[in-house]
């Protein structure tokens, strides 16, 4: 056992639980997840992952903080206005546990750049907000075959999914391909509530860690929704398309691609 | 006679002074290096500690062969680890 007397007192509450115990918490303080997007999703994933324990946590993001970000993005501070948020998130992270090492990439994700970026991580949190990242980071993560949880809201409405590349339905088993730009409104345009990202960014931290410590039933194959308006929870049971474009039998989809138009670069 | 079998503890554990959840931690801690059969003898304050210890130790599915009051009102439990 390698836990000092400060981590077990720390990790107690984990450690107690059957699903836990010493040797899980010791497979969490060795896990590494990648948060891409340190926004809405990523900031109550980030801080309940740092706070569980898991030992190395990457951050990609390539925006700085915005006061307008603040509502929802609950790892950045008014203090933290203007600074890149992999820097805000990271600090905040530090000061919650240091026994996390934080990775940043102040960057957005590219078919150039995530292959890379998510080769050295157990599990890819996609927390962004557009179409082509998620596109993107679902295509990477079949290819390179590493699970990652989904999730994506709009106003009091959202949806997540986790994906087992080639053993569970993948995003685009679900969803051919991006929306055409501007059929879609964007969080700037639409609105969001910030308590409903802190419930899909939660969501996210638990497959994660689920995941990590291999117990209980991940999301997989079954995209729940949330209509928080009428705190309606409906959970969509869905397969693996054999036609799948990227995990199908014949995939056409072979190398990554860049869509052309983020959701929130649109037009108002 | 109930309780037969080994009452020689292969690892100790005195919790006294530790307060509850943290001296259930430490022996769940302790019994998980142990191996199935093995005995971990914990020695455990009266009030709280006993009320809340052995309880969670027996819902992980180990026995408690042996309960003995001390002296100073402490008890010793012996704790036959158990697979699973």
């Amino acid at each position: 056992m390698n836990l000092d007397d400060e981590q077990i007192e720390r990790y107690s509450r984990n450690i107690i639980l059957k699903e836990v115990g010493g040797k899980g918490q010791e497979r969490l303080l060795a896990s590494r997840v990648i948060i891409i997007g340190a926004g809405g999703l990523g900031s109550p994933a980030a801080l309940y992952l740092a706070a569980a324990g898991v030992g190395t946590i990457g951050l990609v993001d390539g925006d700085a903080v915005d006061l307008s970000n603040l509502q929802r993005q609950i790892i950045h501070f008014t203090g933290d206005v203007g600074i890149r948020k992999t820097e805000s998130a990271k600090k905040k992270i530090e000061l919650l546990n240091p026994d996390v090492r934080v990775n940043t990439y102040h960057d957005i994700v590219t078919s150039n750049n995530i292959r890379e970026i998510i080769r050295d991580y157990d599990f890819v949190v996609d927390g962004t907000d557009n179409f082509p990242a998620k596109f993107l980071i679902n295509d990477a993560c079949v290819m390179a075959g590493k699970p990652f949880s989904h999730a994506g809201i709009l106003r009091f409405y959202g949806q997540t999914i986790t994906v087992l590349p080639h053993e569970s339905a993948c995003f685009r088993c679900l969803f051919l391909g991006p929306p055409p730009p501007g059929s879609v409104p964007s969080c700037r345009e639409a609105g969001i509530l910030g308590a409903v990202a802190g419930i899909f960014g939660t969501i996210q931290a638990l497959e994660a860690l689920k995941h990590i410590l291999g117990t209980g039933g991940l999301l997989a194959d079954r995209l729940l929704t949330v209509d928080a308006l009428t705190m309606s929870f409906r959970e969509i049971k869905v397969k693996k398309n054999p036609r799948c474009p990227v995990c199908g039998d014949t995939p056409a989809i072979t190398s990554l691609v860049d869509y052309e138009q983020k959701a929130c670069d649109l037009k108002l | 006679m109930l309780n037969e079998g080994k009452l020689t503890p292969d690892r100790t554990l005195d919790l006294r002074t530790v307060l509850c959840p943290i001296n259930f931690v430490r022996a769940k801690l302790t019994l998980e290096e142990m191996t199935s059969g093995q005995v971990l003898e914990v020695i455990l304050d009266d009030g709280e500690p006993m009320r809340n210890v052995p309880r969670s130790i027996k819902s992980e599915g180990h026995t408690i062969i042996n309960v003995l009051k001390l002296p100073d009102d402490s008890y010793r439990l012996l704790i036959r680890k158990e697979e699973g």
